[in-house]
């Protein structure tokens, strides 16, 4: 029972991770290559739930759902550079940080408005509501598909970056941001390309999570905060940093979570496990970051060079 | 052009100190006006405000003097509030131990909190400051023996003899604790420490080089923040009798940091203006539509466009370049 | 004036010494062995093109870039491993090529920075810094002593360049060091200023033992005790101006610069 417990919640911390880089990748790049810190990316992973649950339940279709509300937020995030963000990318961090701010009071509201207060819902495709077995393991057919669905994008986000003369732009931008400026290269339309490819990522994530999780108004922030220590354990402006910083964020978090008050009532009495179990889960992927950081301030795979 | 922060006071004195002084006399009155229409209510209404003036006071003197944008200070309120609940709860009501234990507690998280913390800088610092104030949010949820999620209702408050939970004795501490911290960030920004402090900001590397380390200056300088807002979480307690985990909450965080916003960073009476003024215009809001958080945030994202020099800024009398001499440069 | 004052020369401890001192930067060796010294009482000068490392150097030797190899000794105590603020306690100080001031202060306040660094520690939280009369005092005879001419009280952003500079070298001597280390001081000065800044180093010289790093040649040769010449990262020699003057090697080295002329 334990080893199928165990790599039950080890699955799980792995989607959960999967996601968690979905959205740490579009934010850090975002901030290597423009130094903009978007708060409001929670509210791009919430609208990309809210489109996919409301596209599901008009179309039927999951697939249509998903890809239409990647779409969708990618062309939001475009959108939103062009009608005005970008005014932000000049200013200091705190101002950044207290306008997207804004964005998110604004976004939350926004959604009450149009879907209302009560959480929506969406169902995982048929074909995918059963289970899979994984090494002896029935693991729910949906969330192994988010993970497989995942490591896709990473690996095309891999290539994209790595392998494509926009990619190449990208790298170059998150070292040096000027000189890429200097060279010619439209870096207004490279920066609308990169932020909507962030957006189109959080959108996908939003999208991919609605069947597992409820979809309200709010959901981005818990989402977005973890991100965020993704980011800073894994260096922010690094995708690599984002990729293993994700994937341990998210087994530590979820295995924690099961693991913790289990050793906690094996070696304590029931009272004070009961007690403590929760906080203590709740807190050890803080208590990660903080001891990382104590060390490496700069994050696990830190940028070199600095624009 | 005078530095305003250390410059002797000028003999025709600052129009905004009269300004300054005319709210204070207004915050004064308020207990009169509520003895006189026997309305309590105006007590605790006014009582919000003063208190997160006070925490956004607190936040200004790291953010605003030393460019330390710490979005988790929220936490540090939620202590000084949940002090007074847990103690309570335990039957433990002197009220001195609540204000003391208040303060102790602070300092002993935020002493290391910020150590780690300030070994980062800029956007880094935000998002560890922010995934600290995280950490305790949770904590503080899953302590389900007070109140958890749903937070508690505190039977008892801080005792202080016969005047323990009388609103009005509340209310006229709170203001002049207000009064002496406002005091105190006066003396303090124009000190020794307050020259490393704010030297601190952009030249780190210079002041190393003179010979002082910034790293101490900036954790001191942090834990004292702190314990301010402690020390309106210790207030806010027992104006309102609750305690709950949304005092922690990062959108109390980025409130107080609006707030210092709006009303203009590095001054020193700035963030009483910035939190009166958020408030009232949430207040505002909230009576023209329920979704007043739409026309808020549409609002702040303006304000930090466009109103770079906050509402005290503004105020600044005409001929000073910049009325704050703080720049809100890059840190 | 053009050799070490002969009370210092090989009997008296030197102030500064570095001893081998090496820094790479990836594949790049900025900083090839670098021997140097400086006397109490001299002004000793480093020169070089471009790129030669000469910044590095200083930033070596007050801390700011940790060095790879080799040893700095400040007095005869081995600094090498202390940080930036402990040697400057310890008597060390700098001004910086491009204006290190704090811009929202006024003059005055960034010279009181200095004094108040150079008195131990700073937690004092209440007593205004302006009415501490012996350091303001102390803050405005060095603004005299370096010639400051313009408001005190205003902001330093909103002066004159050479104004500025002026700061920077009454900074560098506010915290009562013993060794100070200029880089480029008269960088971006006008020819008046450049002379009052001559002279105002010259003036010094008897109080301090002096690193100065110059591009401005005129400066160079009349002030330096002695001339070391940076290429490359390396020292390719130290010596007095007049033979540094007619050196081949130096010549070779500043092959296409007038300058020594």
């Amino acid at each position: 029972m334990t080893l199928n417990l165990f790599l039950g919640q080890a699955l799980n911390g792995l989607q959960f991770g999967i996601l968690l880089f979905l959205m740490a990748a579009g934010l850090t790049l975002v901030f290597g290559i423009m130094s903009f810190v978007n708060l409001a990316h929670g509210s791009l992973y919430m609208f990309g739930a809210y489109f996919a649950a409301t596209v599901a339940s008009y179309s039927g279709s999951f697939v249509l759902a998903i890809f239409s509300s990647m779409v969708l937020i990618f062309l939001l995030g475009a959108a939103i550079d062009r009608a005005g963000l970008s005014i932000l990318h000049r200013r200091s961090h705190l101002d950044q940080v207290l306008a997207t701010f804004g964005l998110v009071l604004f976004s939350n509201e926004l959604v009450r408005v149009v879907w209302g207060n009560a959480p929506i819902y969406m169902d995982a495709p048929d074909y995918l509501s059963d289970a899979v077995n994984i090494f002896g393991l029935n693991y729910p057919a949906y969330r192994f598909a988010i993970i497989v669905a995942g490591l896709l994008v990473a690996l095309g986000l891999y290539l994209l970056i790595e392998r494509t003369r926009i990619g190449m732009l990208i790298r170059a931008g998150a070292s040096n941001r000027t000189m890429v400026s200097a060279l010619g290269v439209n870096i207004a339309w490279l920066n609308r390309f990169v932020f909507a490819l962030g957006a189109g990522l959080a959108g996908l994530a939003g999208a991919l999570v609605g069947p597992i999780l409820s979809v309200e108004p709010g959901m981005g922030e818990p989402v977005l905060i973890l991100t965020l220590v993704v980011i800073v354990i894994g260096g922010i402006g690094s995708i690599r940093g984002a990729f293993f910083g994700a994937i341990v964020v998210g087994l530590v978090d979820t295995m924690g979570r099961v693991f913790v008050p289990i050793w906690l009532r094996a070696t304590f009495d029931p009272a004070m496990a009961a007690a403590i179990g929760p906080a203590l889960a709740s807190m050890l992927v803080y208590l990660m970051m903080a001891v990382i950081l104590a060390f490496k301030p700069e994050g696990l795979f830190p940028l070199r060079a600095r624009g | 052009m005078a530095d305003p922060i250390t410059a002797p006071i000028p003999v025709r004195a600052d129009r905004r100190v009269w300004v300054a002084g005319f709210l204070m006399v207004l915050f004064a009155l308020v207990p009169l006006y509520a003895w006189r229409a026997d309305d309590v209510y105006v007590l605790t209404y006014f009582g919000r405000m003063l208190i997160f003036a006070l925490a956004a006071v607190g936040l200004n003197l790291i953010l605003g003097f030393g460019a330390m944008a710490s979005l988790g200070h929220a936490m540090y309120f939620g202590f000084g509030a949940y002090t007074v609940g847990i103690l309570s709860t335990w039957g433990l009501t002197n009220g001195w131990l609540h204000l003391s234990l208040a303060l102790a507690v602070t300092a002993f998280i935020a002493i290391p909190v910020g150590w780690i913390a300030l070994r980062t800088r800029g956007m880094a610092f935000i998002m560890i400051t922010l995934a600290f104030a995280q950490l305790f949010f949770y904590v503080f949820v899953s302590l389900r023996a007070f109140g958890g999620d749903e937070g508690l209702s505190l039977t008892e408050l801080s005792g202080f003899g016969a005047l323990t939970g009388n609103k009005y004795a509340i209310y006229l501490s709170l203001l002049i604790t207000l009064v002496l911290v406002l005091w105190f960030t006066h003396r303090l920004v124009k000190s020794r420490f307050g020259l490393v402090l704010r030297a601190s900001r952009h030249n780190e590397s210079r002041l190393n080089a003179l010979g002082t380390a910034s790293q101490p200056y900036r954790l001191v300088a942090y834990v004292l923040s702190a314990q301010i807002c402690a020390l309106a979480g210790f207030f806010m307690a027992n104006l309102t009798g609750f305690v709950s985990p949304s005092l922690m909450s990062w959108l109390i965080s980025a409130e107080f940091m609006v707030m210092v916003l709006l009303g203009g960073m590095g001054t020193v009476f700035g963030p009483v203006i910035g939190a009166a003024g958020l408030l009232l215009i949430e207040d505002g809001l909230k009576t023209v539509t329920e979704h007043w958080p739409l026309v808020l945030g549409a609002l702040i994202v303006l304000a930090v466009i466009w109103l770079r020099q906050g509402l005290w800024g503004l105020m600044a009398p005409s001929g000073d370049t910049k009325a704050s001499p703080v720049d809100q440069g890059e840190h | 004036m053009w050799a070490l004052p002969s009370d210092v020369a090989h009997t008296k401890p030197m102030l500064l010494t570095v001893d081998s001192l090496v820094k790479h930067y990836g594949g790049l060796c900025v900083t090839d062995h670098v021997n140097l010294s400086v006397a109490h009482g001299e002004i000793h000068a480093l020169i070089g093109p471009n790129g030669a490392g000469k910044t590095t150097l200083i930033n070596q030797i007050t801390g700011a870039v940790v060095s790879d190899a080799g040893r700095i000794c400040l007095s005869g105590a081995d600094v090498t491993t202390w940080s930036m603020a402990k040697r400057a306690r310890a008597g060390m100080s700098r001004s910086y090529q491009i204006n290190a001031l704090v811009a929202s202060f006024s003059a005055l306040e960034n010279v009181l920075l200095a004094v108040q660094a150079g008195r131990g520690h700073n937690f004092y939280f209440f007593k205004p810094v302006m009415q501490e009369q012996q350091m303001v005092q102390e803050a405005h005879a060095f603004l005299d002593r370096v010639g400051f001419g313009d408001d005190r009280n205003q902001r330093v952003a909103a002066l004159a360049y050479g104004q500025q500079r002026l700061v920077e070298v009454a900074m560098a001597m506010a915290t009562h060091p013993r060794l100070l280390l200029l880089d480029e001081p008269m960088a971006g000065l006008g020819p008046t200023e450049s002379e009052r800044m001559i002279e105002l180093l010259d003036s010094l010289r008897a109080d301090y033992g002096m690193l100065l790093v110059e591009h401005d040649m005129q400066a160079v040769f009349a002030l330096a005790n002695r001339i070391s010449v940076l290429v490359y990262g390396q020292v390719l020699l130290c010596d007095t101006p007049a033979n540094v003057r007619v050196s081949e090697l130096v010549r070779e080295a500043y092959l296409g610069d007038e300058d020594l002329q």
